[in-house]
């Protein structure tokens, strides 16, 4: 029994197979089909677009940005946009541009790393919940309704109560409180994959369970994670510039969307530059991670559209 | 169905006990000092703070002061305000109608405008509106509540004077309701919009629905009759769940619109560190969002027979 050669090696294709190339006919792996579906997609390409704009701000903001965003100017404070100051100045004379382009630092930092926390601990969790089963299936997902009975930004506020303001008690508040919906939809989409035909098969070769979750199970059933992650980036996104606007965020003079548009709304009605041009940013990114999400989710599933 | 509705119950306490741990370990067990934050200076004297972590409990072993914990709340108690020198619950008890009344407007939008543009998308799919309603969904998604907000002020109040800007004591008063209703409703009418749109086109497609356009029924009547029945009940499903999270106070809309409800208490609390006012909302939040679900829960089961009930 031992010495019985596997009847598949799925690394090493036979020696005498003919490139496909060979017959004229071009390969096609399934992310080529993605790729290809999603950049036909008009609008994922413009959220394509919009989010690697912001993203390159946040990389170069130090080159882009005309001016330090922290550096006071008394004698110039609340100015309107003109050409010295394009966005115009804030309450204590700074320039509002160069604030405006190093937001996106946090932005685009808390947005990611929150919710790659969040994927981490959902997936480990879920696959677990999905594929063990049984008692830790119980455990695991009678925790994660625990957790998704408090609303993000609640959730959110009671841990940064506790650790005080700063980028990342952001972080980690806001992926410790979201991590429960991508480990339910794993789970689900897991049980689905779980009895398919392939994954029997590959059972009955006899591979590994690490083999069968990691090769077969997870790519098959990672879909609507992935879609999940990428719109939630903006939902990050909004739950970190809400935190600061209430006052639990980032440090109040750090160069942050939501404290802008916090400290911009005392002048509404009169000046009101100062909260609509941050305003516009978080609007500008979050619609970028909503196009490139729904995007994703067509081209992963052209069923649903 | 009995006993369904036990294991429904069951889940609940149980669901409900993680979720006091997890507040209690994020309030209590977490570095932080709770008796230098109430006593300041004066919390350096050890006799101080003896006395005070006598009078708080912190002078017992953990699981003693979570059982202390639940049956205070289970009782309703949160202590006293550290603000208002009043106690909590009856503090809190003066704002939830204010809340309700805002949850409530908030639905019935919801409902009126998310259906409505859901039913009309999927019955002329790829026309025009269905276009429209597409953008203007993802739009409402993209906005975070406080712009979405602020933006609304802008036009009707500041601009047009339709609508006063804040406040309201929070009555049926309909001018102040109607603007902080909107904001809170728009993210919500949007994904009603999408998921009607959405189980419309699935119904459209059914085998019954082919048979009544078959035998002769009219346009309106296979819509209202047959497609609308059958795909109305996971927007059922949604407004209830997001009804339960209204509830629960609407932090961010009533705090832009200065209206006197639970979420406006919970934001005074955080800007004036009144935590025992912040884990009452918080609480109560959580407590509310639990119970609607099983409500939720247990009406969708009653409405499709289909569900299994084991």
């Amino acid at each position: 029994m031992t010495d019985t050669p596997p009847l598949i090696d799925e690394a090493a294709p036979p020696k005498d197979a003919v490139p496909a190339a060979a017959f004229g006919i071009r390969g096609q792996t399934q992310f080529g089909d993605i790729r290809r579906r999603f950049f036909r997609n008009k609008l994922a390409v413009i959220g394509l677009t919009m989010v690697g704009l912001v993203f390159l701000l946040a990389v170069f903001a130090p080159l882009v940005a005309p001016d330090d965003p922290q550096a006071q100017n008394l004698s110039l404070t609340a100015r309107p946009p003109s050409a010295a100051h394009w966005f115009g100045t804030d309450e204590l004379g700074r320039d509002q541009l160069s604030r405006v382009i190093y937001g996106s630092r946090i932005a685009i930092v808390v947005g990611l790393a929150s919710i790659v926390l969040a994927l981490v601990l959902g997936v480990i969790l879920g696959s677990i919940a999905g594929y063990r089963g049984g008692k830790a299936d119980s455990v695991i997902m009678r925790t994660a309704d625990a957790f998704f009975a408090f609303p993000l930004l609640i959730g959110a506020i009671l841990i940064i109560l506790v650790t005080g303001r700063g980028v990342v008690p952001v972080i980690l508040s806001i992926g410790i409180f979201t991590w429960a919906v991508p480990a339910r939809l794993l789970r689900s989409s897991i049980l689905s994959v779980r009895e398919a035909e392939y994954v029997e098969a590959a059972r009955s070769l006899g591979a590994s369970k690490w083999r069968i979750v990691t090769r077969h199970v997870l790519p098959n059933s990672l879909a609507p994670v992935l879609v999940y992650g990428m719109v939630s980036v903006g939902t990050a996104i909004v739950a970190e510039t809400a935190l600061s606007f209430l006052g639990v965020g980032v440090k109040p003079n750090v160069a942050d969307w939501g404290n802008m548009i916090s400290a911009g709304r005392a002048f509404f009605g009169f000046k009101d530059y100062l909260w609509e041009i941050p305003s516009l940013a978080v609007v500008f990114t979050v619609l970028g991670f909503v196009f490139v999400g729904d995007g994703l989710r067509d081209a992963l599933d052209p069923r649903l559209r | 169905m009995g006993r369904y509705v036990v294991r429904r119950l069951l889940q609940m306490v149980l669901v409900l006990f993680g979720a006091s741990i997890i507040l209690f370990v994020s309030l209590f067990v977490l570095p932080g000092d709770p008796i230098g934050t109430a006593a300041g200076e004066r919390s350096r004297d050890p006799a101080v703070r003896a006395v005070l972590e006598k009078r708080y409990d912190l002078d017992k072993p953990l699981p003693v002061q979570y059982l202390h914990y639940v049956g205070r709340v289970v009782r309703g108690d949160f202590g006293e305000s550290y603000r208002l020198r009043r106690p909590v619950s009856a503090y809190l008890r003066t704002r939830f109608g204010a809340t309700a009344r805002l949850a409530l407007g908030a639905i019935v939008l919801e409902i009126l405008i998310g259906m409505t543009a859901g039913v009309v998308a999927a019955v002329l799919r790829y026309s025009f509106w269905d276009v429209l309603v597409t953008l203007t969904t993802t739009l409402a998604i993209g906005v975070p509540t406080y712009v979405g907000g602020s933006i609304l002020q802008g036009i009707f109040a500041q601009k047009f004077h339709i609508f006063p800007r804040q406040g309201g004591s929070g009555s049926w008063n309909l001018r102040y309701l109607f603007l902080p209703a909107l904001t809170l409703a728009s993210v919500d009418a949007a994904l009603v919009a999408r998921l009607m749109r959405g189980t419309m086109l699935e119904s459209l497609r059914a085998d019954y629905v082919r048979t009544a356009v078959a035998k002769g029924l009219s346009k309106r009547v296979v819509i209202l009759k047959h497609v609308m029945r059958n795909s109305v009940i996971p927007v059922i499903t949604y407004v209830g769940i997001a009804f339960g999270g209204l509830l629960g106070g609407a932090l961010i809309t009533e705090t832009i619109f200065n209206w006197p409800g639970i979420g406006l208490a919970l934001y005074t609390a955080i800007s004036t560190q009144d935590n025992p006012v912040i884990i009452a909302v918080v609480t109560y939040g959580v407590g509310a969002f639990v119970i609607v679900n099983l409500i939720v829960d247990l009406t969708y089961a009653y409405l499709d027979p289909r569900i299994r009930l084991e």
